[in-house]
C-alpha cells in the first residue's frame, strides 16, 4: 500500500468553552479515501472536534490541516474542498430539492445539474418536494447529495442514520459506500458501533474529549480477544436484524 | 485548480432563492399586498362619493316643468320617485331622505308653477344645503328673462386637482406595507434561519456572511419595491391616485420606499436578535409597529391627534415616510423638497443598524 496520505491531520486539539473543556489535547490523521468513524457517547466531544476541521468552530490551541490547509489560515480554501452535513440542519424555507441544489452550487460557486445530484443520492422522484415533506432516510440522502455538490476530497456526516429504519440505514451505508470508491474520504460520527464496524475503515473512540482508543474495527476486536474477553452468549451466525431483513425485504423503501 | 470563487454568484443565488422563499410565503404577500390593498379598497369605496342629498318626490307632482328639470340637473341631489306618501313622511321623519318636494300647476294666478318643500329636523345640516340649492335654483328660474336690478353674478370655477381620500390613505397604507415587510419578514427570516442552523449550513459552504445579508436584503427589497409599485398602480388605475408627475413620481416614490424599507429592515434585525423564540417575535415585531400604524399619520392625519400626542407622532420614523410620500404623489414635490424628512429617516437608519450590529445574532 505505500505510505498512506492524510487527508486530515489534527494535533493536539484543545477548545475549551468558559469553564468546561470539551475536546482535551486530540491528534489523528485521516487518510485520504477512507471512512474514518469517530466514536462515542454523546458530549464525549465528537461534534465539537467536526466543528472545528469544518471550520465552523475556532480552536483554542493545537493545529489541524485539511489537505494541507491550515484551518485558521485559509478557512476559505478548506470550505471549497469539503462537504458537511450537519446534526439536525434545515434548508431553506419554501423551496422544493431542485431549488435548494441550485441555492447550494451558487453558494459553492459551481455549476452542477440539480438533477445528477439527485440520481446520485436516488431521490429524482423528489425533485419537486419540499424539503420538510421527505422520509428520514431521503432527508439524510438529500443532505448527502448538498454535500456533493463542490465535487469535494472529504465529506462529514454527523450521525447521519441516526432515527432511521435498519433498510433507510443499510441503503445509506451502500451510499456511504460508493461515496467513498469514487475517491472522497470520509469522516462520520455514529452512536452504532455494527454501523461503524460494516462501514469504517478505521475509527477514533473518543471518550470526554480524548481518544482512547484509534485503529481498524478488526484489529480493535482482535484486541479485545486477545486480553481474554468472551462474549457471555455463543455467538449465532445471525443477529435479529438479519431476520428482520430477511422478513421484510431489503428494497429500497423510503424509510 | 478551480476558477475562482464569485461572492456575486452566490449573493445572487441567495437572493433568488430567498425571493422564490418570499413569494411562497402567505404571511409575506398579506403582510405586503393583501391588507394595504382591503385598506385601500374600503376607503377607496367609502369615501368616493361626496355629499349627497336625497329628497323624496310627493307623488302626483307635475314632473315636466324647468324646477324638477333644474333639481335633475344638480349632482348632488338624488330624487326619489318611486315611494308612496305615506312612505315618504316615514322617511324624512328618520332623516333617511333630507327633504320633501311637491311642484305642481298654479291654479290661482300668478306664477306657473308652486313648489312645496318639507325640511326635517332629523337632517338639518343636508336639508340646509338644499335649501340653497333650491334658492339658487328658483333665483336662476325666476331671473331668466330679467335684468338684474342691484348687480350681476358672475361666476367662474377654476380647475384644481380634486384631493380624494385615496390620495391621503394610499401613502399611508403603502408606508404600512414597507413597514410589515421590512421588519416581520426580516426578523423571521433570521431568526428561522438561524433556529434552523440553515445559517450554519451555508457556513460550511465558501460563502461570506456579508454575502447572506446583501442576498437576503436584495430579495426583500425587490420584493417590496414591486409590492409598492403594485399599489401604486392599483390605486392611480382603479382609484384615481394622483400621481402629479406621472412616471417620474412613481420614481420618486420608489426611492423613498427603498429607503423606508431599508430602515425597518434595521428593525428587524434587531428584533430576530433579541427574540429567544419563534413565539416572541410578532410581540416584539407589534411594539415597533402598531404605535406607527395608528400614530404615524397612517389613517389619519397628525393634525387630528391632541396635542400631547403630537410629538410622540413626530418621533417616529414612518411619519416622515409617510409625510415624503403625500407631498411627493400630491403636491408633486420632488426628491430635493423632502430632504428634511429622508434625513430623518436616514438618521433612524444610521441609530438602528447602530443597534442591529449590537444585538444580532449569527448562531
Amino acid at each position: 500500500m505505500g505510505e498512506k496520505q492524510a487527508m486530515i491531520r489534527v494535533t493536539d486539539l484543545v477548545k475549551k468553552y468558559d469553564d468546561f473543556t470539551a475536546v482535551k489535547g486530540i491528534s489523528f490523521d485521516v487518510y485520504e479515501g477512507e471512512i474514518f468513524g469517530l466514536l462515542g457517547p454523546n458530549g464525549a466531544g465528537k461534534t465539537t472536534t467536526l466543528e472545528i476541521i469544518e471550520t465552523l468552530r475556532t480552536k483554542t490551541s493545537g493545529a489541524v490541516h485539511v489537505n494541507g490547509f491550515a484551518v485558521d489560515e485559509d478557512a476559505h480554501a478548506i470550505k471549497q474542498i469539503i462537504g458537511v452535513q450537519l446534526q439536525a440542519a434545515g434548508y431553506y424555507p419554501n423551496l422544493n430539492l431542485v431549488e435548494l441544489l441550485e441555492l447550494f452550487s451558487g453558494l459553492y460557486g459551481v455549476r452542477v445539474k440539480p438533477m445528477d445530484m439527485l440520481a446520485k443520492v436516488n431521490l429524482q422522484e423528489k425533485a419537486k418536494a419540499k424539503y420538510k415533506a421527505l422520509s428520514g432516510g431521503q432527508k439524510q440522502r438529500f443532505s448527502i447529495a448538498t454535500t456533493l455538490i463542490n465535487s469535494p476530497k472529504i465529506i462529514f456526516l454527523d450521525e447521519p442514520t441516526t432515527g432511521l429504519d435498519p433498510q433507510a440505514r443499510r441503503n445509506l451505508w451502500q451510499l456511504i459506500g460508493e461515496i467513498r470508491d469514487s475517491g472522497t474520504t470520509v469522516v462520520l460520527t455514529t452512536h452504532y458501533m455494527d454501523e461503524a464496524e460494516q462501514l469504517c475503515d478505521r475509527v477514533a473512540f473518543v471518550e470526554r474529549g480524548e481518544i482512547i482508543a484509534l485503529d481498524t474495527p478488526d484489529q480493535l476486536i482482535d484486541n479485545l480477544l486477545q486480553a481474554g474477553f468472551e462474549r457471555k452468549k455463543e455467538v449465532k451466525r445471525a443477529n435479529l436484524e438479519d431476520v428482520f431483513i430477511h422478513l421484510t425485504g431489503q428494497e429500497w423503501r423510503e424509510g | 485548480m478551480q476558477k475562482a470563487y464569485s461572492n456575486t454568484t452566490a449573493t445572487l443565488a441567495l437572493a433568488k432563492a430567498s425571493f422564490r422563499s418570499i413569494l411562497r410565503s402567505p404571511s409575506a404577500v398579506i403582510f405586503t399586498l393583501a391588507f394595504p390593498l382591503i385598506f385601500i379598497l374600503v376607503f377607496g369605496f367609502l369615501s368616493n362619493g361626496g355629499i349627497r342629498v336625497k329628497v323624496g318626490i310627493v307623488p302626483g307632482s307635475h314632473l315636466a316643468n324647468p324646477v324638477m328639470k333644474g333639481l335633475k340637473e344638480i349632482d348632488v341631489i338624488r330624487l326619489i320617485t318611486d315611494k308612496s306618501a305615506a312612505e315618504l313622511e316615514q322617511s324624512l321623519k328618520k332623516g333617511h331622505i333630507d327633504a320633501l318636494v311637491g311642484v305642481h300647476k298654479n291654479a290661482v294666478p300668478g306664477p306657473a308653477y308652486r313648489a312645496d318643500v318639507k325640511y326635517t329636523s332629523a337632517s338639518a345640516d343636508k336639508g340646509n344645503i338644499f335649501r340653497s340649492l333650491l334658492t339658487n335654483l328658483m333665483y336662476k328660474l325666476n331671473m331668466q328673462n330679467a335684468k338684474p336690478s342691484l348687480a350681476e353674478l358672475r361666476e367662474q370655477t377654476i380647475k384644481g386637482r380634486v384631493y380624494r381620500t385615496i390620495d391621503f390613505i394610499l401613502p399611508g397604507q403603502l408606508g404600512f406595507s414597507l413597514l410589515s415587510t421590512g421588519v416581520f419578514g426580516t426578523a423571521f427570516v433570521f431568526f428561522s434561519l438561524r433556529q434552523n442552523l440553515v445559517i450554519k449550513r451555508f457556513f460550511a459552504t465558501p460563502v461570506r456572511r456579508s454575502s447572506i445579508v446583501l442576498g437576503e436584503g436584495i430579495a426583500r427589497i425587490g420584493f417590496a419595491l414591486l409590492g409598492a409599485l403594485f399599489i401604486i398602480l392599483v390605486g392611480h388605475f382603479f382609484f384615481h391616485f394622483t400621481l402629479v408627475h406621472g412616471a417620474v413620481t412613481v420614481i420618486n416614490m420608489l426611492i423613498l420606499s427603498f429607503l423606508g424599507v431599508l430602515v425597518f429592515m434595521g428593525f428587524g434585525f434587531v428584533v430576530s436578535g433579541l427574540a429567544r423564540s419563534e413565539s416572541t417575535i410578532p410581540p416584539i415585531s407589534n411594539i415597533i409597529t402598531l404605535p406607527q400604524f395608528l400614530l404615524a399619520g397612517t389613517f389619519f392625519s397628525i393634525e387630528a391627534f391632541p396635542e400631547w400626542l403630537q410629538p410622540l407622532s413626530r418621533i417616529l420614523p414612518l411619519t416622515y415616510l409617510n409625510d415624503a410620500m403625500r407631498l411627493v404623489a400630491f403636491e408633486g414635490a420632488g426628491l430635493w423638497d423632502v430632504k428634511i424628512q429622508i434625513l430623518i429617516l436616514l438618521a433612524w437608519g444610521v441609530a438602528i443598524y447602530a443597534l442591529a450590529v449590537k444585538t444580532f445574532k449569527w448562531e
